[in-house]
């Protein structure tokens, strides 16, 4: 019997995630958050299903009580920031709330499948980090200053990531954290923030050649720091960030292609500089002939992939453990296991339409400061979602990023939900604006 | 009330002056619509490419030994069967009373090596095929009944190319001798017989595992077809030849030598097997008595380069892309390479060292006009109800001469049986080409591996034997008989 519910529940997330994949899509054939309403509460709904159903599966398998309660408590944790969402913000983009709960009932899902400490430690963090960005779409609407402190940022970010290139310790043949009191900190995915707004506020105020040459040095300057502190994957992300910011800003197609040549001469010399990206090429492109060493990781997460096929193996079925640093960096790999590659796709999907409402709420600013923001919030968010599943999936050389809101890891989460929430932030703006506008219109008109 | 109205005029007025920015704003937009577009392609880029590599790729990178998830399916699955190409079964899970499975393999030694065993680790086809045996490709239904009375499924049946009738007169053939035979077809790639000696009871080898392994001299349990290597002797005359050839393919018709039993240049000296002169010789005569001390000649006209790349062609010194492992052949020509390297290595002694199965795989390109079919073990996969599941075609390999090339090899080794070593290949009802060799592999040359290679064909049938023979001594006494036995077998039953 117990066999049988496992079998078919399998079936049933893979079926509840693609309908809700489905709803992602169809919320833009309408226009109005009103008219999208019945579409987020099936939403709701399914996420509320898939997270239920894999739950019963994980206590049924692994006979742990305390999972009942667990379960319990993250529901709550879900309900309350959907909730609280809808009675702070009534104005909320719900496509945006959904699928950062969403992202986080996954997160759930597959890091207690791997790991119950390590997934009751991820989860204290979201629940503050949720709390605290909850005060966030507030403070962006209030503070309307804070483009004017974009040097600051920059040197805020110039800074941090340069006392990590001194101080920090390595993993994985990267100098990117540090530890303080038990927990350790990623400075570089802070930076990522203050990075966007300080670019951000330099191309707003003008964007002649004087002011690209100096976004341009402070933006080399973080690239450079991460790639003497051996992150390569972060530098990735700031160089292709600068670049679209830059092609916004200026509307000059030219730019594009000049990220485009410099990215490849800098990955040519990347290669022939460090061995470790030489082994990471090399592991990519044969990971099977190099599985004793370099391409080991690699190689698991096809496996992983591989075996768990269309349908996956079923939670608790397959062997995701057998992945080093599943839970960061190859957390796809043990979701397209367990889970399924037509789950996986969905996941992916998720993220596709994250990043397309970003994109469509940049679109619909007004101001060039937070327009630039949001594109490039948005675009951070996308390429490091690409990099991280083109890595674990062998469609190019891994980088050693996590998958923003799923992977384990204390800074990565509040990073991306503060960056969700400063986007939900500049929505609501956008739609006060509106109100007050069409408000205006009529007052006129009246007179 | 004033105030306010005041504020929002004020605004008003801001929003007025930079009028013209929001037409540029508009403009802004294209440029984060093209962003978004390369993105969401990116993306759905990358979700074809996961699609393609769990519909296609992923078979066979999870095959990989180093997948442990394999076993998680054998709790799940009842091990498929290994079958030969005329349905026999090579290897079979009995499922007993009390629910324990036991491996069965009715050839018992016969298939030891290249069917393998799957009850101590796993080798052979039963590594190779690991994932496909686990896998069960029943009817929906019934695997959903399976699940729900918890129990087993029944994996899938390999099919394998394996002809169990000559892969007897092969194993007969070696009687008591260590070494290894490679049967293959080369107009498919198909194995049909693949025999190494001293071999091992499948059945018992987890119950014996100590003794087995205990003898270390005698390496029962390598299989060595794919991973012994071996001096080549003068079977790789066949290299030297086609050096020779591709430097002088308007006059080697003319090429002479006059044998007296040896070679010498600077102090080097080189004698023909058991001293034998053979006095006059062309190349082709060179070729049929395998006259090393003619060969030694040709070594020291030949253009080491041009040597060198001839070897890397015909796949030396590289990896083997075939499904299943196979060790790497070594020859150690280079432009550095000294005289007696080079005059040592024309004659296949020295360091050189090639495995059988490379040395089938080279002449069954010689066989087929230059084409080398890439060689397979495994014909389909099917499910437990024979619906096909997975088929494997022959695929080519690639081109390792021109057909011109393979036409001239053919005559010689032709020549080799109608006046050379291998006579006792001549006037049957096929016809028999090869090329023999005694590779010495003691230092004071006392013993030598017997070897044989060539192929015969009778109308459109055609197969290629390759045989070494252990410390026999000369191939033409040893292994050619050997042969015979193999060709007998193949086109009696084909053809008679």
């Amino acid at each position: 019997m117990a066999n049988m519910i496992i079998e078919f529940s399998k079936y049933a997330i893979i079926i509840f995630m693609a309908f809700y994949t489905l709803e992602c899509f169809t919320v833009f054939k309408y226009a109005t958050e009103e008219e999208r309403n019945g579409i987020y509460i099936r939403q709701n709904v399914l996420m509320f299903l898939i997270h239920f159903v894999s739950f019963a599966v994980l206590c049924l398998e692994t006979k742990n009580s305390m999972l009942i309660i667990f379960y319990a408590l993250q529901q709550i944790t879900l309900f309350a920031t959907i909730a609280l969402y809808r009675v702070i913000y009534p104005k909320a983009n719900r496509l945006i709330i959904n699928n950062m709960c969403l992202l986080l009932t996954v997160s759930f899902i597959i890091l207690t499948r791997l790991s119950y400490d390590r997934s009751v430690k991820q989860f204290k963090i979201v629940v503050v980090s949720t709390a605290l960005t909850m005060f966030i779409p507030y403070l962006v609407k209030k503070i309307k200053v804070i483009s004017k402190f974009s040097w600051i940022y920059a040197l805020a970010g110039i800074g941090a990531l340069g006392i990590v290139m001194i101080l920090g310790q390595v993993t994985n043949g990267s100098k990117i954290s540090f530890t303080v009191g038990g927990y350790t900190f990623q400075p570089s995915e802070f930076v990522k923030i203050l990075f966007v707004l300080a670019i951000a506020g330099m191309l707003a105020k003008s964007t002649d050649l004087l002011h690209i040459f100096i976004t341009a040095c402070v933006a080399g300057a973080h690239v450079l720091i991460l790639v003497c502190s051996k992150d390569l994957g972060s530098a990735l992300i700031f160089f292709i960030v600068y670049f679209v910011m830059i092609y916004v800003a200026t509307k000059n197609p030219l730019y594009l292609l000049l990220g485009l040549a410099g990215g490849t001469g800098a990955s040519v010399v990347a290669y022939r500089l460090f061995s470790h990206v030489r082994v990471r090429v090399q592991a990519w492109k044969d990971p099977l002939g190099t599985i004793e060493d370099a391409g080991f990781q690699i190689a698991q997460s096809l496996f992983a992939i591989g075996t768990g096929g269309w349908f996956g193996m079923g939670l608790e079925q397959g062997a995701p453990n057998k992945i080093p640093v599943v839970e960061a960096d190859f957390v796809f790999a043990a979701v397209s296991e367990e889970l399924g590659g037509v789950f996986g796709a969905c996941l992916i999907l998720v993220c596709v339409s994250c990043f397309v409402m970003f994109m469509n709420i940049s679109m619909k600013l007004k101001d060039d400061f937070y327009k630039l923001i949001a594109v490039g919030l948005a675009v951070m968010y996308a390429f490091q979602v690409f990099l991280t599943i083109g890595g674990v999936t062998k469609f190019i050389p891994l980088t050693g990023v996590t998958l923003p809101l799923v992977s384990y890891g204390g800074t990565s989460v509040l990073t991306t939900l503060i960056m969700f929430a400063i986007i939900q932030g500049l929505y609501i703006l956008r739609m006060d604006d509106h109100v007050r506008k069409t408000k205006k219109g009529k007052q006129s008109r009246r007179e | 009330m004033f105030g306010r109205r005041k504020r929002e005029s004020k605004a008003e007025e801001n929003s007025e002056k930079p009028g013209k920015r929001t037409k540029a704003q508009a403009k802004g937009n294209r440029e984060i619509a093209n962003i978004t577009y390369i993105f969401v392609a990116l993306f759905i880029v990358m979700i074809g490419y996961l699609m393609y590599f769990i519909a296609v790729d992923s078979s066979s990178v999870i095959n990989n030994s180093y997948n442990s998830r394999q076993e998680l399916l054998a709790k799940k699955v009842v091990r498929g069967r290994i079958y030969s190409a005329d349905r026999q079964i090579l290897a079979e899970t009995i499922v007993n009373a009390d629910k324990t499975e036991t491996r069965n393999y009715p050839f018992g030694t016969l298939f030891a090596h290249v069917v393998g065993f799957s009850t101590h680790g796993k080798t052979g086809i039963e590594s190779i095929e690991n994932f496909n045996l686990l896998t069960s490709n029943a009817f929906v239904t019934e695997r959903l009944q399976n699940t729900i009375s918890e129990e087993k499924n029944i994996g899938d049946n390999v099919i394998t190319t394996l002809d169990p009738a000559l892969q007897k007169a092969a194993g007969e053939a070696m009687g008591v001798y260590r070494g290894a035979v490679v049967v293959m077809d080369p107009e498919t790639g198909k194995i049909l017989a693949m025999v190494s000696k001293p071999d091992f009871d499948p059945n018992t080898v987890d119950a014996n595992w100590e003794s087995v392994t205990a003898d270390t001299e005698t390496g029962a349990l390598v299989n060595r077809a794919t991973q012994g290597l071996y001096p080549g002797g003068s079977t790789f005359k066949i290299v030297t030849a086609l050096a020779y050839l591709r430097e002088h393919m308007a006059d080697y018709g003319q090429y002479e030598y006059l044998c007296n039993g040896h070679f010498e240049k600077d102090g080097q000296v080189i004698n023909c097997y058991h001293g034998i002169s053979h006095g006059q010789v062309d190349l082709k005569q060179s070729f049929a008595d395998s006259c090393n001390s003619s060969f030694a000649n040709i070594s020291t006209q030949l253009n080491k380069k041009k040597f060198q790349d001839t070897c890397n062609e015909l796949l030396f010194n590289q990896e083997l892309s075939l499904n299943f492992s196979c060790k790497q052949s070594y020859v150690p020509i280079n432009t550095n390479s000294d005289l007696e390297e080079v005059m040592q290595t024309a004659i296949g002694q020295g360091k050189t060292q090639i495995t059988p199965m490379h040395m089938a795989m080279i002449t069954s390109a010689i066989a087929k006009d230059g084409v080398l079919m890439k060689p397979y073990l495994v014909e389909r996969i099917e499910n437990y109800n024979q619906d096909v599941i997975k088929e494997y075609k022959p695929d080519t390999y690639g081109r390792l001469m021109t057909a011109e090339e393979a036409e001239i090899l053919q005559t010689f080794m032709k020549e080799v049986v109608q006046s050379g070593t291998g006579t006792k290949l001549k006037g049957l009802a096929y016809e028999a080409a090869g090329k023999t060799g005694s590779a010495e592999y003691t230092t004071d040359k006392s013993e030598s591996h017997a070897w044989f290679t060539g192929y015969g064909q009778m109308g459109t049938k055609s197969i290629v034997v390759t045989i070494v023979v252990e410390g026999a001594g000369s191939g033409g006494e040893y292994a050619v008989p050997m042969a015979k036995r193999i060709f007998d077998q193949y086109f009696g039953q084909n053809g008679l």
